[in-house]
């Protein structure tokens, strides 16, 4: 049985900032790296992650296993992520509702996934392959996405919630996710969580996003992970843990990488608004 | 059921597959166009990121554009990027448009067998000892094999590959003019230490390595070596080969019976 992640705040940890993490030791509760990224036999990547991980726990987030795809997900993946979550015993294992690669093809994004009963059989069909080969619960994250399927029978969040209650998985709920998604379909972002089966909540990630408009010239922002956490998001996010109490939550920045020390700023704020969201101590009498 | 938006994604002239939709009713090419600019945009980056110094030979607007044409010749088949990028030096070299720059392939060669380096497993190097210890007995020398360290490629070239890349690791505007682009080099690319080094080897040792690499007995390996360049020192070459941990081991091939 693996550690939990501490209902903490954490970061998204970059290569560029490997030297400054072991130089200062921020204060930072858990550490997330994307499990594609450290698919590699050895050198600096694995030394460097061996030393952090020394320090702090991790959370493994996967974006290529491609759970919304047609095929099942690719066995020698699930191999190196088995790997991977045995030499670093990671408390979390997430990864993303939305396809990535077709027909042997890679394609590096999060692709959107229409939400049908046969998308929902086939979904919950990999997450329990994956679940039954990484011997752990998994979170499956909300996506963001910039277009609907008009065959679509289902909403997002009743989707979400039929994986979770078939599969066991838990929710990473991303709650930039939300508010993109929310404003690119003209949702209520607010509704969209009240809708969630939010007991699964195992961590939520925060990032930044750009504007663009669409074909209609309305307002359709991208999950560009290249930019500071909108003061929407945090509102959602306050809101949420308000509900929930604390829940382990990671500041995401994966384009325009600021330093370390504007990134850790990110993370305490979402740490002072866990630490205002903590039950008050019960006194013994 | 995922396949016509596979299809559309690399395509920017295929029609916007039928049954997407927007909350406005809008025309949902604009917002395919995300998906399709993250996919293509992600997928250079990944090109760039492997090979720096071939971007900044040919300027970044040339650079994205061929990139661009190779991302969709050839997308990755695995979610490994670190494995992305394999044959850009094949194409990069039938790539007519950037046929002037004629070392150009070969830089994204010493690219590639850098990210090689970086990525190999960690080895122990072979101890000067062990290989004192391989080499004292005369009679055996000759039959000895050499095993490499994962991360050691040899990279042979018509051009001036190691000195082309190495004007680009300083700061500023790499320093071009004193260099011969068609003085033939080869460099010996490994890992030592956590670092990626480019080392600049002469045509002898290049072949001694290159027959070493290939499983060459050491007698065999030397005679090439020394077809190359009658003066061929074989201690001068092993030591640096032994301190750098570029070998992980000397010994006599295992026998069939």
């Amino acid at each position: 049985m693996s550690p939990k992640l501490p209902t903490q705040a954490g970061l998204g940890l970059k290569p560029e900032h490997f030297q400054d993490v072991l130089r200062t030791r921020p204060g930072v509760g858990f550490f997330e790296v994307h499990a594609e990224n450290y698919m590699v036999d050895g050198g600096p990547l694995h030394q460097a992650l061996t030393r952090i991980r020394a320090e702090y726990p991790l959370s493994l987030h996967g974006v290529g296993l491609s759970l919304g795809g047609d095929s099942p997900p690719d066995e020698a993946h699930l191999d190196r992520l088995a790997k991977l979550i045995d030499r670093y015993q990671p408390a979390a294992f997430s990864e993303h509702l939305a396809w990535s690669s077709h027909g042997g093809v890679f394609f590096n994004d999060l692709l959107p996934v229409a939400y049908t009963a046969a998308t929902l059989q086939r979904v919950c069909e990999h997450v329990d392959r994956v679940q039954e080969r990484l011997r752990r619960t998994m979170l499956l994250e909300n996506p963001s996405t910039y277009v609907e399927f008009s065959h679509s029978t289902l909403s997002e969040t009743q989707f979400l919630n039929s994986v979770m209650q078939r599969t066991g998985c838990g929710l990473l709920l991303d709650v930039n996710n939300v508010h993109v998604s929310c404003v690119n379909h003209h949702r209520d972002a607010r509704r969209y969580i009240d809708e969630l089966a939010l007991d699964r909540v195992g961590q939520i990630h925060l990032a930044g996003f750009t504007q663009d408009t669409d074909g209609a010239g309305d307002p359709l922002l991208i999950d560009s992970h290249g930019a500071p956490v909108d003061e929407a998001v945090w509102t959602l996010y306050a809101a949420l843990l308000s509900r929930l109490g604390p829940v382990p939550t990671l500041l995401e920045r994966d384009n325009d990488v600021p330093s370390l020390a504007t990134l850790v700023g990110e993370a305490h704020r979402a740490a002072a608004l866990l630490a205002d969201s903590a039950p008050a101590l019960l006194c013994a009498a | 059921m995922n396949r016509p938006f596979a299809a559309a994604l690399l395509e920017p002239t295929q029609a916007v597959p039928q049954g997407l939709c927007a909350w406005n009713g809008s025309d949902p090419t604009r917002r395919l166009a995300v998906y399709r600019n993250n996919v293509l945009s992600s997928l250079i980056d990944a090109l760039a990121d492997l090979c720096p110094v071939v971007q900044a030979l040919v300027g970044e607007e040339f650079f994205r554009a061929m990139a661009g044409i190779h991302v969709r010749q050839s997308p990755p088949r695995s979610p490994v990027l670190a494995h992305y990028g394999g044959d850009f030096p094949a194409f990069i070299e039938a790539f007519e448009p950037a046929r002037s720059v004629r070392y150009l392939a070969d830089v994204a060669r010493l690219e590639l067998a850098r990210r090689r380096a970086q990525n190999a497993a960690d080895t122990e190097g072979l101890t000067a000892e062990r290989a004192q210890a391989a080499l004292s007995d005369p009679q055996r020398v000759p039959e000895l094999r050499l095993r490499w360290h994962p991360s050691v490629t040899l990279l042979r070239s018509r051009y001036a590959v190691a000195s082309l890349w190495a004007a680009h690791q300083t700061e500023g505007e790499p320093e071009l003019e004193h260099i011969d682009p068609d003085q033939p080099q080869s460099a010996l690319v490994l890992r030592h230490a956590f670092e990626v080094l480019v080392l600049p080897v002469s045509p002898a040792s290049a072949r001694f390595i290159e027959a070493g690499l290939d499983s060459a007995a050491l007698g065999d390996a030397v005679a090439a070596a020394m077809q190359v360049d009658a003066a061929f020192d074989l201690t001068g070459t092993l030591g640096p080969l032994l301190s750098y941990d570029a070998l992980t081991g000397i010994e006599l091939p295992t026998r069939n019976a």
